[in-house]
């Protein structure tokens, strides 16, 4: 099965984190992705910061855009990745070594796709 | 008189409670086995409990009347097969399925194989953490006990459109996110089966947690949850921890008959202990001393060391409150929810003096303030420390608190006298 994981931080949790804690935790996710290669589907993308964001919203008078997040949300989505693995079970197996979990605030989604 | 004879003459409210606890016997032995063979089979939980949850409905409205048949295993499975296919040919959507299908004939439930029983797959399953607490006991007391809906929301009082809606999430759940029915290995064996034995304690306290009158639902979920925890341990002799709760839940119902007399409660302390089932006490102690010997100790087993304690007195007075304060400290190790320290206050109380136990009562305030226990408990430690006064107040505020019609008449006769 194919599932969609989201990773999402708090960024008003970051301060909480020495910078080189943050900074071994974030190194340790390149060995992440190389150790689980073989579930990673082509489909996956970093993110810029949410401070880039634009949103374009349903309006009244057609659709309004604006900046910054879709929504008030305190957890913004960092970046995402397609997975193929067997069930959920070996889904939530291989989301539970990401490293970025070290720190306070992150947390990361498993969505499955619809597949037709 | 002849049998049928007596059994009219009985009033009817009587006999089809009878008939309800034999119906309720009858098909929960065979709802998790039909709705395990028929995933197996369709490769859908969903469609597969819906088909087995229809054939207990007609089972249980037509043999209230006509009696169970001599198989009744086959006969559930049989309609159960029976459903899934009308559902197949009618539903476009599981109409390509049709022809994927295996003979249904050769579609019979797994037992004897030597293998673990297919029930506890589905059962892991169904207690899986990524569907809601409500959602897995719902889900357990539909697919592995086999409770209709409207059986489920009468014995938990919660709207049966409420029930209905978890049920149908937490399958599709399941379905959708490709959510394992199977015991997982490993690491997280432990904590899942942690999870199949909180659902299953949580049915047993839901049997005595209904508010407002007498219960009239037509199941007991004591029984079910009892006979849940039975199969559990059965099937994992080697989990020291599913032992622990069968040993717990024996003892709690062994004293049932001593706990509540003509619809009123009794507490622990002056409970008639000629009341109690010592046989079952027996089997519990037997059980409990079997988990010992895994040497893998947990927070059931020592639930049910406390409960082994109890069960021990002849009379409200002889109780070795040591022993059971040092194994609340020892539970305190694996479960420190504010309940626990709660109930470990009394102890402490007998131990340490009520001062020291108020203490600790006072310190969970924030946890327990909307809970009535809370209230009658910190009233009871007042009681002993002469501060009638202020114990009248709190037993007024858990009487305020309580949904349930006995406990209210207990709460009642204490703030009378």
């Amino acid at each position: 099965m194919k599932y969609v994981i989201m990773f999402t931080t708090t960024p008003e949790l970051d301060t909480e984190v020495s910078p080189e804690h943050a900074e071994q935790a974030y190194g340790r996710t390149y060995d992440w992705f190389g150790t689980n290669s073989e579930v990673m589907t082509a489909a996956g993308a970093q993110l810029q910061p949410v401070t880039t964001a634009t949103t374009v919203s349903h309006g009244g008078d057609g659709p309004v855009v604006a900046d910054g997040p879709f929504s008030e949300a305190k957890e913004v989505i960092g970046g995402f990745q397609v997975i193929d693995v067997p069930d959920l079970g070996a889904a939530i197996a291989i989301v539970k070594t990401w490293p970025l979990l070290d720190l306070p605030g992150v947390s990361v989604e498993i969505r499955p796709i619809i597949e037709y | 008189m002849d049998e049928t004879d007596a059994a009219a003459a009985e009033p009817r409210r009587t006999r089809a409670a009878a008939s309800d606890r034999l119906l309720a016997t009858v098909i929960r032995e065979e709802s998790a086995r039909i709705v395990a063979a028929l995933t197996r089979w369709l490769g859908s939980l969903d469609l597969a409990e819906e088909s087995a949850a229809e054939a207990i409905e007609e089972a249980v409205r037509q043999w209230r009347t006509r009696g169970v048949p001599p198989n009744p295993g086959a006969w559930l499975t049989q309609a159960a097969r029976h459903n899934a296919l009308d559902r197949l040919r009618r539903e476009k959507r599981y109409r390509e399925k049709l022809t994927l299908l295996a003979d249904p004939a050769e579609i019979e439930p797994l037992t004897g194989t030597g293998e673990v029983d297919e029930r506890l797959p589905l059962l892991f399953g169904c207690c899986h953490p990524a569907i809601s607490p409500d959602a897995q006991l719902a889900l357990t007391l539909r697919a592995i006990c086999g409770l209709t809906t409207p059986q489920i929301a009468r014995a938990t009082l919660t709207p049966e459109s409420t029930v209905a809606q978890r049920i149908v999430r937490a399958k599709r759940k399941i379905g959708a996110a490709g959510i394992p029915l199977r015991i997982p290995e490993g690491s997280e064996r432990a904590a899942r089966l942690d999870i199949v034995l909180t659902v299953v304690s949580v049915m047993y306290s839901e049997a005595h947690l209904v508010a407002g009158g007498d219960a009239g639902a037509d199941r007991d979920l004591a029984d079910d949850a009892l006979w849940l925890a039975r199969v559990v341990a059965l099937e994992l002799p080697r989990e020291a921890e599913a032992q622990g709760l069968l040993a717990l839940l024996l003892f709690h119902r062994a004293r049932e008959g001593a706990r509540a007399v003509d619809g009123e409660l009794v507490l622990l302390a002056d409970q008639d202990r000629s009341r109690w089932d010592r046989r079952m006490i027996a089997e519990a102690q037997v059980v409990l001393e079997k988990a010992a010997m895994l040497r893998r100790p947990g927070r059931w087993q020592l639930h049910a060391a406390i409960a082994a304690c109890h069960s021990d007195t002849r009379d409200g007075g002889d109780t070795d409150w040591l022993q059971v304060l040092t194994l609340y400290d020892m539970l305190l190790a694996y479960d420190r929810s504010p309940i626990v320290r709660l109930n470990r206050t009394v102890a402490l109380a007998e131990v340490d003096g009520p001062q020291a136990a108020l203490n600790e009562v006072d310190a969970l305030r924030p946890a327990l303030t909307g809970y009535h226990l809370w209230h009658a408990v910190r009233a009871r430690m007042l009681r002993l420390l002469g501060r009638r006064d202020e114990a009248m107040a709190a037993d007024l505020r858990a009487l305020e608190l309580t949904a349930n019609d006995a406990e209210r008449r207990l709460l009642e006769a204490r703030v009378q006298c």
